[in-house]
C-alpha cells in the first residue's frame, strides 16, 4: 500500500532476512489466500507504529516475544493435575504425557502446600482433596516414576514451601541421572499473592521474601534452565480483581522479587529473563487480548528503563495463562467447554507461551479424566484446526485492539502508581489495603450479577432445571489411610539420627539468615517430612496473621 | 419484617486450610449492608477457635464457608463442638461448592441450611424469613 513510512519498510525487510522468514513453510487458508507470518501498518498506516507496536520478537514486544510466534513453536500444553496419592497422580501424568501434553503441572493437596503431614489429625479431612499429598522425598520419587525428567518440563503450584519442593525435584532428577542444570520447569514461588488472593501462606511476608530470594540465587547459580518464579495475576483475578488490577498487582509483586534478588547482589540480566507470569483469561476476548499485549509493553519498558536491563531477553514478558475458573459455572457444566474455547483463543491471540484449560466440572470437583481430555483437546483443536497460530499477533493493527491496548496500558500504570504512592505492595498487603480494593470489585461483580447487569448464561439467564452432574472425581478416605501407612513406613526406614541432625542444621541456617537451599536439600535427602521441616520454620519465622478488617 | 426486630449477629468462618475467601468476604459484606452485625474470622481457623468465637460472641448465625471438599468433616466437628459448649441454638449455615448429594447429609448433622452457588440476596432473604435474633426470642416475640 502506497505511503508506508520508509523506516518500517526497511526494518521489515531486515526482519524478514534476519529471521529467515522466506525459508519458512508457506501457509494458505481454505480460500487459497496465502497467510503472511506478519501483518503490519504496510496494510494499515500508523505513524507511531514502531514505537508502540513494532515487530514481534522486538522491543517493546507488544506483538509477541518471539519473531514467528506459534509458527516457530506452538505453546506448551499443560493440564493442571494432582490426585490423592503420588501413585495415582503418576499414572494420570503418564496418561496425559501419552495424550500429548508437553509439560506437566503438579497440583498439591492443601496439607502439603501449608506444611503439614498426612498423619496430622487436625487436617486429615483435607489430605489428597485438591491435589497430591507429598510428605517426603519418597512421595516425589513415586510421583515421577518412569517419567523422563530430561524430556519434560514440570510446573509446580507451590509457594510457601518452595525450597522443599525444589530440593525434592532436583534430588529425584539426580537419582534418575539428570543433572540439576539440565532440569526444566517452573516454580510458582509467588508468595505475595497468597496473602491477598490465594490464601496458602504460612510465614509472614518478610521472611517469606527472603526464602524467595534464596531460591532465585540458587536457581541462578545451579539450575539455569529452571524458572524460579511464576508471578500470578491469575489468583488475584479469581479473587475478584479486574483485568487492570490483575496485571498491576502481579507486576508490583514481581518488582518486589526483583528488588530482593538485586539486594542479594544478583545482576538484573542474570535472572530477569527467567521470571515468568501466570495470568487468567476471562470471557471478554478483546479485553483479554489487549491486556496481554499491554502487559508485554509495560514490562519491556519497566525492565529496560527502570531496571536498566541491557539484554533484550530480560525485556520479554513470557507468560502462562489459564482459562478462568470463576467464569465457569456449576450450572449446565457443558457450557464451560465453550467458555474454555473462547478463553483459550484469548490466550493464544494474546501471545501466551503455555496454557491450561480448566475442565467443565470445575464448579463441582477436581477434574475427572474424561473432562481433562476434553480440555486438552480444546487446546489441540485451537492449535491444529483453527488457523489462529498461522501468523504472529493476528489481531495486531485492529483499530479496536490497538486502542484497547493503549487504554489498558494507561490504566494498569495508574493502578501501579496508586500502590507505590501508598508505600508499596508489602505495606498495602500488611494493612489490608489491597484486600479491600479487590473485595470492592468482587462485591460490584456479585451485585451486577444479581441485578442482571452482567449476564452469565445458565446462572441469571436461560436458567433450566439442573440435571445431576455425572462422572465427577470422588475422594476416598481409603487413600488417606494408604498415604498415612506409606508415611509410617518411610519414618521406620529412615535414619533417625540423620533426621535430627538435618533438622537442627535447617534451624541454624534460617536463624543465621543463610541461604535455605543447602540445608533443605540435606533434610529432604534424609527423608525429613514436609511437616517436620515446616515446624522448624514456623518456630523460627512465626506465622502470618491475616488482617480481617477489610470491609 | 417483624416490628422491634433486633440486630442479628453473624460469625462468618473459614475452617481448615482452604484459601478461597472471595465468597466468605462477599457474603460478609452483603450481610453487613443488610444491617446485620458481622464478624469474619479470616482464613485457616481451627475447629475449636470457631466454636469458641461463636459462643463467646453469642452470635445468632454461624456461616461456614468451605470450598476444599472437606465440608462434611468440618461441619460435623463444629456442630458437635457447639453442642458441647451449650451453644446449640446458634444456627449453622454452610456455603461453598457443596455437591448435591452432600446437602441432605449436612442437614442431617444439624446444619440449618446449605447454600451452594447461591447469590448473597438469596441468603439474606432466607435469613430474614426464617431466622430471628435470639434477643427477640428472649423478649417473647416470635
Amino acid at each position: 500500500m502506497g505511503d508506508a513510512p520508509k523506516d518500517l519498510r526497511d526494518s521489515l525487510h531486515q526482519w524478514y532476512l534476519k529471521n529467515g522468514v522466506d525459508h519458512q513453510p508457506k501457509i494458505s487458508n481454505d480460500s487459497g489466500i496465502s497467510i503472511k507470518p506478519l501483518y503490519t501498518p504496510l496494510e494499515q498506516l500508523d505513524t507511531v507504529y514502531m514505537d508502540k507496536i513494532g515487530l514481534p520478537g522486538e522491543y517493546p514486544f507488544t506483538r509477541g516475544v518471539y519473531p514467528l510466534m506459534y509458527r516457530s513453536k506452538v505453546w506448551t500444553m499443560r493440564q493442571y493435575s494432582g490426585y490423592a496419592t503420588a501413585k495415582e497422580s503418576n499414572e494420570r501424568n503418564k496418561y496425559l504425557y501419552q495424550q500429548g501434553v508437553t509439560g506437566l503441572s503438579v497440583a498439591f493437596d492443601l496439607p502439603t502446600q501449608m506444611g503439614y503431614d498426612s498423619d496430622d489429625s487436625e487436617i486429615e479431612d483435607e489430605v489428597g482433596r485438591v491435589g497430591v499429598a507429598i510428605d517426603s522425598l519418597a512421595d516425589m520419587e513415586l510421583l515421577f516414576k518412569d517419567i523422563p525428567l530430561d524430556q519434560i518440563s514440570t510446573s509446580f503450584t507451590i509457594n510457601a514451601i518452595t525450597p522443599i519442593i525444589l530440593a525434592m525435584y532436583l534430588t529425584v532428577g539426580e537419582k534418575q541421572g539428570v543433572p540439576r542444570a539440565k532440569l526444566t520447569g517452573t516454580l510458582q514461588n509467588d508468595i505475595l499473592k497468597e496473602y491477598f488472593s490465594r490464601g496458602a501462606f504460612i510465614f509472614p511476608p518478610r521472611p517469606a521474601l527472603q526464602m524467595i530470594a534464596d531460591t532465585f540465587e540458587f536457581c541462578s547459580r545451579e539450575m539455569p534452565k529452571f524458572v524460579p518464579v511464576s508471578v500470578c495475576g491469575y489468583h488475584i483475578r479469581e479473587t475478584g480483581a479486574d483485568a487492570v488490577q490483575e496485571i498491576a498487582y502481579a507486576f508490583l509483586n514481581a518488582m518486589a522479587y526483583i528488588d530482593g534478588a538485586l539486594a542479594r547482589g544478583l545482576k538484573i540480566d542474570d535472572f530477569a529473563s527467567r521470571i515468568s507470569f501466570n495470568f487468567s483469561a476471562h470471557m471478554n476476548l478483546f479485553e483479554e487480548v489487549a491486556k496481554f499485549r499491554a502487559a508485554r509493553r509495560i514490562w519491556a519498558r519497566l525492565l529496560r528503563e527502570h531496571y536498566s536491563a541491557r539484554d533484550p531477553k530480560s525485556w520479554k514478558m513470557l507468560f502462562f495463562a489459564g482459562t478462568s475458573g470463576s467464569t465457569y459455572t456449576a450450572q449446565q457444566p457443558e457450557n464451560n467447554i465453550v467458555r474454555g474455547t473462547i478463553e483459550t483463543l484469548a490466550i493464544v491471540l494474546g501471545g501466551g507461551q503455555a496454557l491450561t484449560v480448566n475442565t467443565k466440572d470445575e464448579g463441582h470437583a477436581i477434574p475427572s479424566e474424561k473432562a481433562t481430555l476434553t480440555a486438552l483437546r480444546t487446546q489441540q483443536i485451537v492449535a491444529d484446526e483453527s488457523g489462529v497460530a498461522d501468523t504472529a499477533d493476528p489481531l495486531g493493527g485492529s483499530y479496536y485492539v490497538e486502542a484497547l491496548t493503549d487504554a489498558m496500558e494507561e490504566n494498569i500504570l495508574a493502578v501501579m502508581d496508586e500502590i507505590q504512592s501508598y508505600g508499596g505492595i508489602v505495606k498495602a498487603i500488611e494493612e489490608g489495603m489491597i484486600q479491600r480494593k479487590i473485595l470492592q470489585k468482587a462485591v460490584e461483580t456479585a451485585r451486577a450479577l444479581e441485578k442482571g447487569q452482567k449476564i452469565v448464561v445458565g446462572v441469571n439467564k436461560y436458567v433450566i432445571q439442573e440435571e445431576k452432574p455425572e462422572g465427577l472425581h470422588a475422594w476416598n478416605y481409603k487413600q488417606v489411610e494408604e498415604q498415612q501407612e506409606h508415611l509410617r513406613k518411610v519414618k521406620v526406614q529412615r535414619n533417625d539420627e540423620n533426621v535430627t541432625k538435618a533438622l537442627q542444621q535447617l534451624r541454624m541456617t534460617v536463624q543465621n539468615g543463610e541461604n535455605i537451599m543447602p540445608a533443605t536439600m540435606e533434610a529432604v535427602q534424609n527423608y525429613c517430612t514436609v511437616g517436620e521441616m515446616c515446624s522448624v520454620l514456623r518456630e523460627v519465622f512465626g506465622e502470618f496473621q491475616e488482617p480481617t478488617q477489610v470491609f | 419484617m417483624l416490628e422491634g426486630k433486633k440486630t442479628l449477629r453473624v460469625l462468618i468462618a473459614k475452617p481448615g486450610l482452604d484459601g478461597h475467601d472471595r465468597g466468605a468476604k462477599v457474603m460478609a459484606k452483603a450481610l453487613m449492608d443488610a444491617g446485620m452485625e458481622v464478624i469474619y474470622t479470616g482464613l485457616h481457623q481451627r475447629v475449636e477457635t470457631i466454636v469458641t468465637a461463636a459462643s463467646d460472641e453469642d452470635v445468632d448465625i454461624l456461616g461456614l464457608s468451605i470450598l476444599s471438599g472437606a465440608h462434611l468433616g468440618y461441619t460435623r466437628k463444629i456442630i458437635a463442638g457447639l453442642r458441647q459448649a451449650g451453644a446449640q441454638d446458634i444456627k449453622v449455615l454452610v456455603g461453598g461448592n457443596i455437591p448435591a448429594q452432600d446437602i441432605p447429609l449436612l442437614l442431617e448433622m444439624g446444619a440449618e441450611n446449605v447454600f451452594s452457588g447461591s447469590s448473597p440476596q438469596e441468603v439474606i432473604d432466607y435469613i430474614n424469613k426464617f431466622i430471628n435474633s435470639k434477643d427477640l426470642i428472649a423478649d417473647g416475640v416470635r
